[in-house]
């Protein structure tokens, strides 16, 4: 479906954390057309004038709502903290190819930072369209105040294993530690598996690297500065491999921000 | 052109992009992205800044090329938005004969193909990387062989950054054009002052955006002063007064650009602005509102 415009209301805006915000948006039109790993395009409330549409990824989508789950990082986020419930928001969506809708074998969702976001829509769909998918989620950060939305998690039913680099939760380290322990788990038994990644570029290609390694899928969300989000502009290039095996400079609102780990050509 | 407005090229795609988020009856045509000959990969990351009022792009011209431009992305044009609304494609080169070869390729493409935007603001490869838009003896040959290539109207986009635009406009008129179009994005640069290096890739890039808007009012009213050349004005068009203030100044036709990343429903408000302008000021057709100047 083409990406539309819709006048959205915030139902909740609240604090999730030092620094970050979760956003929920009453989006009858745009709750029933997102899939996980898409985004929104969103005009932030306050810069309408001439600042451009800040890109976010879907946390949750279902029940005419979209809620969204940001870091204030700068002037953009910083004036979207400031929205009060009741205001309205214009969105751009559904934005960009998502994660594929069917795994074999037990998904592995890894996430660092703001990246737990499109991971926590995908667990949800998929632990409604297969009970026995049984997702794990990987998530770290450098403390306990960047491991987000864990009681979501939670609600859900999904295995949740925690790294954090000053040991205030979960294994101290990176979170591709207690990965790699399931990963020689999964490998060991003959367990097939499929690896999901958003967060930090650092991590994305740690997780492209052990899904290549392994020769099992791996779905690898790219954070790109964006300016259309619809394909208009070309602001947005990953260089990646195309069909026919050839490099090519790929926009990744359109033909991401989801790419299969195999594909992208990460910068030397 | 059904209305006086179009897209300004590289910032409405290929034409599809927006379908389902902007009512295409307020367009007289689309402006697509710029094709040369050959598919061109474009700049590194980062291609843009924000900056107050605008926008700082260095995309470096990244397209198809023409083989997959008529092959993939006109075909998908015609089934989205179909053939009655005129496409005006903006085409670039690296020589004189390509130009002329791209244009050659156009002329047979038939609707919604509906006339050539001829982007000079590139470098010329054989003249060290100076734009061919920056001399007019240049500029008067690139008109001419696009010209001799095609029977399509042609529509010449010029740089702001000249000291005088007129010996420019007469180079239009001499190669042949049927129309000028005013203006291209101001050369820009911007620094990231804590890794003391450029934000962008390429170093430097072009600004769009309401910032340039009085630049492109200005250079549109030189323009029209000097010329009987139909004149498409552009640059920072936001809401209908920009688009009337351009018009006023000698516009025939309105382009809207950057504005559509903000609110790509912007070519909608802006038709109905002109639209209620015109009642108001009893004028019968938008057409009045070019160089109506009263002083
Ligand atoms: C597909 C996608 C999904 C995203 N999902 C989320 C999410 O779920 N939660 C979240 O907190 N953040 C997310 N981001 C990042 C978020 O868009 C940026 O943090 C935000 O745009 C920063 O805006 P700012 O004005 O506060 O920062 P500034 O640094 O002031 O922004 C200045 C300019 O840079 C651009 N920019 C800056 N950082 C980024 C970035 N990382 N990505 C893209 N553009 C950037 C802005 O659009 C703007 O043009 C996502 C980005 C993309 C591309
Ligand atoms: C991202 C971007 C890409 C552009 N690409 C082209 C292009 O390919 N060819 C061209 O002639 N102009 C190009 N332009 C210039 C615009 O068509 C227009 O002349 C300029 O942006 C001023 O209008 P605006 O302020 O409304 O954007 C581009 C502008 C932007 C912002
Ligand atoms: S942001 Fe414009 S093409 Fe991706």
């Amino acid at each position: 479906m083409g990406a539309f415009l819709e006048n959205t209301r915030i139902v909740r805006h609240a604090d999730a954390g030092p620094g970050y915000r979760t956003l929920v948006l009453e989006a009858p039109r745009l709750s029933a057309a997102l899939s996980p790993g898409q985004f929104v395009h969103v005009r932030v409330p306050g810069l309408e004038a001439s600042a451009l549409r800040r890109p976010f990824s879907v946390f949750f989508a279902g029940e005419g709502r979209v809620e969204l789950l940001y870091k204030v990082v700068g002037r953009g986020t910083a004036a979207l903290a400031t929205a009060a419930e009741g205001d309205t928001v214009d969105v751009l969506g559904p934005l960009g190819h998502g994660f594929p809708e069917t795994c074999r074998g037990t998904p592995l969702l890894v996430g660092g930072g703001y990246g737990v976001a499109p991971l926590h829509f995908l667990a949800a769909r998929m632990v409604q369209s297969s009970p026995a998918a049984h997702p794990i989620l990987f998530l770290g950060g450098r403390t306990r105040d960047d491991l987000l939305a864990l009681d979501r998690f939670a609600a859900l039913g999904v295995e949740v294993r925690l790294a954090t680099n000053d040991g205030s939760a979960g294994s101290k380290g990176f979170v591709t530690d207690p990965l790699d322990d399931a990963l020689i788990e999964h490998r060991s038994k003959g367990m097939p598996f499929e690896l999901f990644t958003c967060g930090p570029d650092g991590l994305l290609k740690a997780v492209a690297q052990r899904a290549v390694g392994t020769g099992m899928p791996g779905w690898i969300s790219m954070d790109r500065h964006m300016v259309c989000g619809v394909g208009a502009c070309f602001a947005c290039i990953q260089r990646v491999k195309g069909p026919d095996g050839r490099p090519f400079n790929a926009r990744c609102c359109v033909n991401g921000p989801v790419f299969a780990a195999n594909d992208i050509i990460w910068d030397s | 052109m059904r209305t006086p407005l179009t897209t300004a090229s590289g910032t409405f795609g290929y034409g599809t992009e927006y379908a389902a988020a902007l009512d295409y009856s307020c367009l007289g045509a689309v402006t697509v992205k710029g094709i040369r000959m050959s598919p061109w990969p474009g700049n590194g990351m980062p291609r843009h800044a924000e900056v107050p009022g605008g926008l700082v792009n260095a995309i470096g011209l990244q397209g198809p090329g023409i083989d997959d431009f008529l092959a993939y992305h006109l075909p998908h044009y015609v089934d989205v938005v179909g053939s009655d609304l005129p496409m005006i494609v903006n085409i670039w080169g690296g020589s004189i004969d390509e130009y002329a070869a791209v244009a050659a390729r156009l002329s047979d493409a038939g609707a919604p193909v509906a006339a050539i935007e001829v982007n000079v603001s590139c470098p010329n490869v054989k003249a060290g990387g100076h734009t061919f838009g920056h001399d007019p003896a240049v500029l008067a040959q690139v008109v001419k062989a696009v010209r001799a290539a095609t029977a399509l109207p042609l529509i010449v986009k010029l740089a702001p950054n000249v000291p005088d635009i007129v010996p420019y406009v007469r180079a239009c008129e001499d190669g042949g054009a049927d129309a000028i179009a005013l203006i291209n994005t101001i050369p820009a640069m911007v620094i990231d002052i804590e890794r003391r290096r450029p934000v962008l890739a390429n170093r430097t890039g072009g600004l769009s955006g309401r910032a340039v808007h009085p630049v492109a009012v200005k250079l549109v009213h030189d323009a029209y002063r000097a010329t009987t050349l139909p004149i498409l004005g552009m640059g920072g068009v936001y809401e209908a007064a920009d688009a009337i203030e351009l018009m006023l100044a000698g516009a025939t036709a309105i382009a809207v650009g950057t504005a559509t990343f903000t609110d790509p429903a912007t070519a909608e408000r802006v038709l109905g602005g002109i639209v209620e302008y015109c009642t108001r000021h009893g004028f019968s057709s938008a057409c009045e509102l070019t160089g109506a100047l009263d002083g």
